[in-house]
């Protein structure tokens, strides 16, 4: 069943990335299977006069058109698959939809709304998996973040065109425009891969619009998990919701909240220089802040705690006088947000995209998880209203697994969720000391989750049979600490998570064939003999443990890879699906990248039979993998 | 302005060598004279901002300019210098090459240690053990629309930027006998290879296929056929422009433009040394070669040398025209050694990679 979904997801992305049509899309493989009635929303533009709000679905593969004062859809336009943001040209003549699973954005003539028809006038192709999209205000070039390529594409609108692509950070996700056009601005999910167990590292990219290149990279340390980016209308200050994993201390101290932090860095002229500036409160955090948005006058900062249902509210000025009047860097001082918070306003589930009205005075607010907005009067910090975007009222039990992957409220003091750790239900490129098994010990790398089905057991060290006791159990006890799931809703996560589905794998040619160099990869991959002659024995051989659909043997191995830090050197084998995606690798991280695997942490032909393979060799074995 | 009056009087005062007509000719060499590039050299050494004397590669990046030394990246920018070394994540402290892309603005480096990718502050390294790179000696790199090509100890390597495959050129799939590379350089349709011992390898990028061309007299020592093909196998350096190949080895070096071989030895040339460690074209007819013994311009017709004398250090340029007669040209100051090794152009400034400092030619009007 699950091949037959992928093979569903390939015929029907084809299909996508051709089909323009306006009308409400029926049952696609690629999403978690079984609810495409749920609409999801996600992101949200204005346009230029205010009037219209452009709302893009991520699970109904839509772009609603809304009447902004009325709260009323006026269209359902059909997109690419998997659609993330979405852009608006300043003349409000074109939209600009990102459809993270086409590679491709959908560009829809916005002039047709007087004849109610809004048609989505054809594609351009952009990087790998798109998210974040942005406009120059010369309305000709178009800016996309990647998130699996790293970078930022740069597209002349008018033809469709990818003039280059710059680099960005890993998982390049979101982007703001400077209010005067000059600068581009792109965060990142997913840290940079350094030293392993080194602080996590991440970067603010700025982009002269100008020269289109990048001019220079704020470094934002201890930092991983970057969502919106959003600029005050003078230029003068930036902000970033983000995170700041604990992960290089056991997460026995989740009682001593020392997991996550949840902050903005606050850039600029006003903040002359970064700032980190800690949104959690002493006894209550607010979990994966995600939209922000900035008052035209400055006065307020707007964050959503995506894992709270909670949106923030920051007095700008008492932020910055009381930042300015610390002498030391205060991230992890939980009492700092009762200087600057005004408000904890209450929203839908799963708060994250916002837009703000022209004038500031609305923040719209997209509750991915309820299919609603929430109408944020700004002046008096309140929820005015809620807008029911029209997605199915019954909640199945797959619904309620992504809302309970996704809210915190069951970690001790709402610390984090599922989602912490696996942003957008992927990963998120840390090892973590998870288990009370002494400090320092069984440090492990967070894997991927998407097409889980067949490759139990679970953890490192596959000591756990099913996903019912990884995701109930397991996490009352070492993650929560707080309150455990309930039988029914332990089965209600389980199937959302089984219903992951892998990505489209980018390696790969588009007819699904093989380069020469993949190839020549995969003969060494299935071999039996080395390049001698010499049998190699069965459990050096790559295909035996990696074996089955998913190249795992579902069996643990010695590899030569344990370390001391580790109880024991076994390993589950691990699924090889979309690997290239999950660097570093090994059951800690210790291999910075594929190569690493077989050159550095394979001396004695324990992890398959490779030293007998040339350079060349080795990078056609690479080449193979990355198309898992 | 100076400058031109004693060179007039020089040319005026010295003997002409088979000249019917003194007058005339007199003013020919005069127009060689004052056509021919002529610099005022300020050099930076470690005593002013430079980590180290011994420049291996330059790169003018706009204002910028990048030198790559026995002890790290140095870039001189608004009149100061910034370090880069491997505490910055650089591959290693010896940068033996440089490459920037012109579109993103990204600077490719080439060290003994690996390859490091900056961008806007940011350094990425590949090395021979993380990444597909074949070797961690990059002797040269370049850049051609998204891939970066490397010249290696052990071959060539091709990353793709977007993709990040690696893929490797070496004895098993190109004409390569042996698979030292020593330099690389790009074009829009071509890529061309020095590789030492090897002679030159082009690589046609529409067909993805690779030709050798070598010297055809196969011998070390002697030039059998001169201007048959490449003059020497032992090649150092390749620059392609305008559709032309110039190649540089210790023999000698090289021009081809497609069809015919033309080639410069220092009997026949104005080449101060056969031994030369960089060639880069301005054009089809128009290059510069950095030797051992001086860095030389030619025009397509004449040579010009600029260095300190081989014998007193005084500062030397002279001139070498169509007839090969040489006329020494008066002046004051010299690049900062005549072991010349990389060159890189700023408008009609130059600028030299030296073994004892890097050199900055401020052409004079």
């Amino acid at each position: 069943m699950r091949r037959e979904l992928g093979i569903a997801f390939a015929l029907g992305a084809a299909v996508v990335a051709m089909t323009l049509l306006s009308a409400v899309p029926p049952s696609r493989a690629g999403t978690p299977s079984g609810d495409d009635q749920y609409l999801s929303p996600s992101e949200m533009a204005f346009s230029p006069d205010g009037h219209l709000l452009y709302v893009v679905c991520e699970r109904s593969d839509q772009l609603l058109v809304l009447n902004a004062r009325k709260g009323v859809v006026l269209q359902r336009i059909r997109v690419g698959h998997i659609p993330r943001t979405v852009a608006v040209s300043p003349d409000g003549r074109q939209v600009f939809v990102t459809n993270s699973w086409d590679d491709t954005v959908s560009v829809i003539d916005a002039t047709t709304i007087d004849a109610g028809t809004y048609v989505a006038t054809r594609t351009i192709a952009t990087g790998a998996e798109p998210y974040g999209v942005v406009v120059d205000r010369a309305g000709k070039t178009l800016y996309v973040a990647n998130r699996i390529s790293n970078d930022v594409s740069v597209i002349d609108i008018a033809t469709g065109l990818e003039r280059k692509r710059l680099m960005a950070g890993r998982g390049a996700s979101y982007l703001a425009i400077s209010a005067d056009g000059t600068r581009v601005y792109c965060t990142h999910v997913y840290p940079r891969i350094g030293a392993q167990r080194s602080l996590p590292q991440s970067e603010v990219t700025v982009i002269d619009t100008a020269r289109e290149t990048v001019v220079e990279r704020i470094p934002l340390e201890g930092v991983a998990g970057m969502f919106h980016v959003a600029l005050s209308s003078d230029g003068r200050m930036g902000v970033v919701a983000q995170m700041r994993p604990k992960n290089l201390v056991p997460l026995a101290h989740v009682e001593h909240g020392w997991a996550f932090g949840h902050s903005l860095t606050v850039f600029g002229t006003d903040a002359g220089g970064t700032i980190e500036v800690p949104l959690d409160e002493l006894e209550h955090y607010y979990s994966l802040q995600y939209g922000v948005a900035i008052t035209p006058d400055k006065s307020r900062i707007l964050v959503t705690a995506s894992g709270s249902d909670v949106v923030t509210v920051i007095d700008t000025k008492r932020l910055l006088v009381f930042a300015h009047g610390r002498q030391k860097p205060f991230m992890n001082d939980l009492s700092a947000s009762a200087n600057y918070v005004m408000a904890r306003i209450a929203v839908g589930k799963n708060p994250r995209g916002v837009a703000m009205t022209p004038d500031g005075k609305r923040l719209y607010v997209a509750n991915r998880m309820d299919d609603t907005l929430s109408v944020i009067d700004t002046t008096s910090n309140k929820s005015v209203r809620t807008i029911d975007l029209g997605g199915s009222r019954h909640i199945s039990a797959l619904r309620r697994g992504e809302q309970l992957f996704t809210t915190s409220r069951y970690a001790f003091q709402g610390q984090f969720s599922c989602a912490n750790c696996h942003i957008d239900s992927t990963f998120d490129g840390l090892t973590w000391d998870l288990e009370p098994d002494g400090f320092g010990k069984d440090i492990v790398d967070n894997r991927l989750i998407e097409n889980l089905s067949g490759t139990e057991p679970f953890k490192w060290n596959g000591g756990n049979p099913s996903m019912a006791q990884e995701c109930g159990p397991r996490t009352e006890m070492y993650f929560y600490r707080s309150q455990s799931y309930l039988p029914p809703e332990v089965a209600d996560l389980v199937e959302y998570i089984y219903s992951l589905p892998s990505r489209p794998n980018r390696f790969r040619l588009p007819d699904g064939q093989l380069t020469a160099a993949q190839e020549r990869g995969k003969a060494i991959f299935y071999r039996k003999a080395n390049k001698f002659g010499k049998a190699i024995p069965e459990e050096n051989q790559c295909a035996y443990c990696h074996s089955g659909p998913k190249h795992t043997s579902q069996k643990q191995f010695d590899v030569g890879t344990g370390k001391w830090t580790d109880r024991s050197p076994i390993f589950d084998t691990p699924q090889l699906v979309n690997i290239a995606l999950t660097a570093p690798y090994l059951h800690d991280e210790s291999a910075r990248s594929l190569e690493e695997i077989w050159t550095v942490f394979n001396p004695h032909d324990q992890h398959g039979a490779t030293n007998d393979l040339t350079k060349d060799e080795l990078n056609d074995l690479i080449e193979y993998l990355r198309t898992l | 302005m100076k400058l031109r009056v004693l060179t007039a009087l020089l040319f005026i005062t010295l003997p002409v060598a088979a000249a019917a007509n003194p007058a005339a000719v007199a003013t020919a060499a005069e127009t060689v004279t004052t056509s021919m590039p002529r610099f005022r050299w300020e050099n930076f050494t470690t005593a002013n901002g430079l980590p180290d004397n011994h420049v291996f590669a330059v790169l003018v990046d706009g204002d910028r300019v990048w030198a790559g030394t026995e002890n790290g990246l140095a870039l001189l920018e608004a009149g100061s210098w910034k370090v880069f070394t491997p505490k910055d994540g650089l591959a290693h402290r010896a940068v033996l090459s440089l490459a920037i892309d012109r579109s993103t603005g990204d600077l490719w480096v080439g060290t003994m240690g690996g390859l490091s990718h900056i961008s806007a502050g940011r350094i990425d390294t590949y090395t021979q053990l993380n990444s597909g790179l074949s070797n961690d000696v990059v002797y040269g790199v370049g850049v051609q629309g998204d891939f970066v090509w490397t010249a290696t100890a052990a071959g060539a390597s091709r990353l793709n930027t977007r993709t990040g495959e690696w893929t490797l050129y070496n004895e098993r799939n190109t004409p390569m006998a042996e698979i030292w590379t020593y330099a690389v350089s790009t074009g829009a349709d071509k890529v061309y290879y020095a590789v030492w011992g090897s002679g030159v390898l082009e690589y046609t990028i529409a067909t993805g296929r690779w030709k050798d061309y070598t010297d055809p007299d196969g011998e070390n020592e002697l030039v059998l056929f001169k201007d048959q093909g490449l003059i020497h196998k032992i090649t150092t350096s390749v620059s392609y422009v305008d559709n032309t190949l110039w190649a540089a080895t210790y023999f000698g070096d090289s021009h081809y433009d497609g069809r015919s071989w033309h080639n410069f030895l220092t009997k026949d040339s104005g080449l101060p040394s056969n031994f030369t460690n960089q060639v880069k074209g301005l054009d089809a007819t128009r290059a510069w070669f950095c030797t051992d013994k001086g860095l030389a311009y030619y025009d397509g017709v004449n040579w010009a040398v600029y260095r300190p004398a081989l014998d007193t250090g005084k500062p030397e340029m002279y001139i070498r025209d169509a007839s090969g007669k040489i006329t020494q040209v008066p002046v004051e100051t010299a690049p900062a050694h005549n072991y010349m090794l990389g060159i890189d152009f700023q408008g009609d400034d130059v600028w030299v990679a030296t073994g004892k400092g890097l050199s900055h030619g401020i052409r004079q009007k």
